[in-house]
């Protein structure tokens, strides 16, 4: 009987789930992924490299203006000292945390199914990372003084100030991008020397095999390699918590109403997982299609990580209403009129376009069509983010536009050099994911090999198929629900 | 293994490199080559076959004693960079805040804690496996090319006090090998 990827998502007769679909044999599953990267340039591939390349161009313009000139080409002023800088830091440090949590957490929790969007997570988490970084460094306006944010030894024998968190947050995200590579380039070593053993020029060889370390995959090498991993996975989950709560400090620790709340850190980091996945998604949606991994990317991990956008949207959604309940609790006038005008003040339409977006959109996904379906996967990640960066954007701005006195109240606009910053990250992300599809493998095939029911070493030919059939004859024990 | 011991032997072979086609033959052939008393031989596959380490007899990493010690020294970094900044470098008095803030550096001492364990774990790993090593007489093998897709080997080395090329060759071809070769150094 011929069964459809739906049937076998449904399947309640086999417990352990069918991860990779068309029963893939080892060799299968390297060819499908080393394809990508040996194959001639898909034409699709310049279709998105050439704008994303354009973008990362204007990003260098705005970037060289904003130094020759100074923070004034934004549209900036006295209420509002951050806006797009520092909501585009946040979004962006937001994205990275889905690959961290795709890639340690869910190791952590033997979630084999991580193992066919792990790579590609993870390379998206450092890209996201770097477009995050771009924006505290160039932010600080004089940029030749950048240097003051490390703790170096000066000729003005000055240091900072390490009861700050703005010089916490320097650290969280430094060791977090730092980090993150280190994982990243750990779980490709195997599959650079996958690369290098199959190269057809000198050139590849050479340049996959200096990135391979001269890997043998020996059981020797892979007893401390398998730990190094577990270590790192271990190190990264309270490190990727650890990062979104400090960024959430930047805000909390301030006396601002509208940011000095408590729920901030388990709020953001809910938060950002929400926009990671988002962004995981959309990337998956056009990795699959464009490169035939349909049978390694499968609905079942879109379900998956559609289930996750459900948890932490709701939890986003939840603490929206936290706040205002907070405010109104407190009795503190000042936050209670930050939270009614940030619902229906001057920026009403920003609050509204992320309530929408990030609260009532998702509970699509309660239904399981709406959960595989890839139209719709696709067009509510894009939405997601959309909120997302609306969410950052409400907290930053709105808090900051009505000063404690109304003589003190603005309104910020953005000019063409904030959306042209925006825009350039985008342009800067895109073109380093390019690249990645286009020179590495973007599953890790070493893992992915691992799930497939002939890597066990006791697995016996035909003995998943007895199985199966016995269990669909048997009645199910009594009691079993 | 000692860390900084001679990595490949003396002598006209390296050793004999054999080829299985499953993790099953593997895994049993490792557990008959580990009874057979060879000590200086290792077994390659293209993933972690889980279990082939006791097959083979290894020990449990000792990975994690060295990041364990990272850890710890990054930790007293972290806190001793800020301690020794804001109490003697520059002791300046900021919102009113003791000079030893200790709950206040608690993030960076976390952070810098996890970096240094972190680099103790990649750089630990890469020593402990001898990496990065380009060149090894494993790679002269054409069929070795296969070990990073879906072959999975045995090989032997030729300082092991129990091998010898023509019987250990014999040994391994009744273990269920599709091929075995004879490597030189």
């Amino acid at each position: 009987m011929a069964q459809t990827e739906a049937d076998l998502l449904d399947n309640p007769v086999a417990s352990r789930p069918i991860l990779i679909l068309r029963s893939p044999d080892f060799h299968s599953i390297t060819e499908a992924v080393a394809g990508v990267v040996e194959g001639p340039t898909p034409a699709g591939w310049w279709f998105f490299f050439l704008p994303a390349l354009a973008l990362l161009g204007l990003l260098g313009v705005a970037v060289s203006w904003l130094f020759w000139e100074g923070i004034g080409i934004w549209g900036l002023n006295v209420p509002v000292g951050w806006a797009w800088d520092i909501t585009n830091f946040v979004f962006w440090v937001g994205i990275a945390h889905a690959g961290t949590l795709i890639s340690a957490i869910l190791f952590l929790f033997r979630q084999t199914w991580r193992t066919s969007i792990n790579r590609a997570a993870e390379a998206m988490t450092i890209f996201a990372v770097m477009c995050a970084m771009i924006f505290p460094g160039i932010h600080v306006g004089r940029i030749w003084v950048a240097y003051w944010m490390f703790p170096l030894p000066n000729q003005m024998d000055m240091w900072p100030n390490f009861r700050s968190p703005l010089l916490w947050d320097v650290f969280a995200v430094s060791v977090y991008g730092s980090v993150s590579l280190m994982f990243w380039y750990v779980g490709l070593i195997p599959d650079l020397a996958m690369m290098r053993d199959r190269a057809k020029t000198q050139t590849r060889k050479f340049v996959y095999g200096l990135f391979a370390l001269g890997w043998r995959g020996s059981v020797r090498q892979w007893n401390h390699y398998e730990m190094a991993y577990l270590i790192l996975a271990a190190l990264a989950t309270p490190l990727v918590l650890s990062v979104h709560s400090v960024v959430s400090m930047d805000f909390a620790v301030s006396v601002i109403p509208g940011w000095h709340t408590t729920i901030f850190p388990p709020y953001f980091v809910a938060g950002a997982i929400f926009s990671g996945f988002a962004m995981v998604l959309t990337i998956m949606v056009i990795c699959r299609t464009a490169f035939g991994l349909e049978h390694i990317m499968t609905l079942r991990h879109f379900d998956y990580m559609a289930k996750i956008i459900l948890v932490t949207g709701t939890m986003v959604g939840f603490a929206y209403g936290t706040e205002f309940f907070t405010a109104w609790y407190s009795g503190n006038p000042y936050e209670v009129f930050t939270f009614l005008n940030r619902a229906g003040g001057p920026y009403a339409w920003a609050y509204w376009i992320m309530v929408s977006c990030n609260v009532i959109s998702p509970q699509i996904f309660w239904f399981k069509k709406a959960r595989t379906s890839i139209p719709i996967l696709f067009v509510l990640s894009i939405v997601i983010n959309i909120g997302m960066w609306f969410e950052r954007f409400v907290i930053i701005v709105t808090s900051l536009h009505r000063d404690f006195l109304p003589s003190a109240w603005g309104y910020f606009s953005p000019t063409f050099w904030d959306i042209a910053c925006l825009l350039g990250s985008f342009g800067l992300f895109f073109t380093m994911f390019c690249l990645f599809v286009r020179f590495l493998p973007m599953v890790a095939t070493a893992e992915v090999k691992t799930v497939l029911p002939q890597a066990d070493p006791h697995w016996q030919p035909g003995a998943e198929r007895e199985i199966t059939d016995r269990r669909a004859l048997e009645p199910a024990p009594e009691g079993a629900s | 293994m000692p860390l900084f011991g001679p990595q490949v032997p003396k002598g006209p072979h390296y050793g004999i490199l054999a080829e299985f086609t499953t993790p099953a033959d593997l895994y049993h052939a490792c557990e008959r080559v580990r009874d057979a008393g060879f000590t200086r031989w290792d077994a390659h596959t293209p993933f972690p076959v889980h279990g082939l380490e006791r097959a083979m007899g290894l020990r449990r990493s000792k990975l994690p004693w060295i990041v364990l010690g990272m850890g710890l020294m990054g930790l007293s970094l972290g806190f001793g960079l800020q301690w020794w900044v804001h109490s003697a470098a520059y002791p300046l008095v900021i919102s009113g805040k003791p000079l030893l803030a200790w709950p206040a550096y608690i993030p960076i001492t976390f952070e810098v804690g996890v970096l240094f364990a972190a680099l103790g774990a990649v750089f630990g790993m890469l020593g402990l496996n001898r990496l990065p090593m380009h060149h090894h007489p494993l790679f002269q093998s054409k069929v070795f090319e296969r070990v990073t897709d879906d072959t999975f080997f045995i090989s032997i080395e030729s300082w092991d006090p129990q091998f010898d090329p023509s019987a250990t060759g014999t040994l391994l071809e009744s273990l269920g090998a599709r091929s075995v070769e004879l490597l030189e150094s």
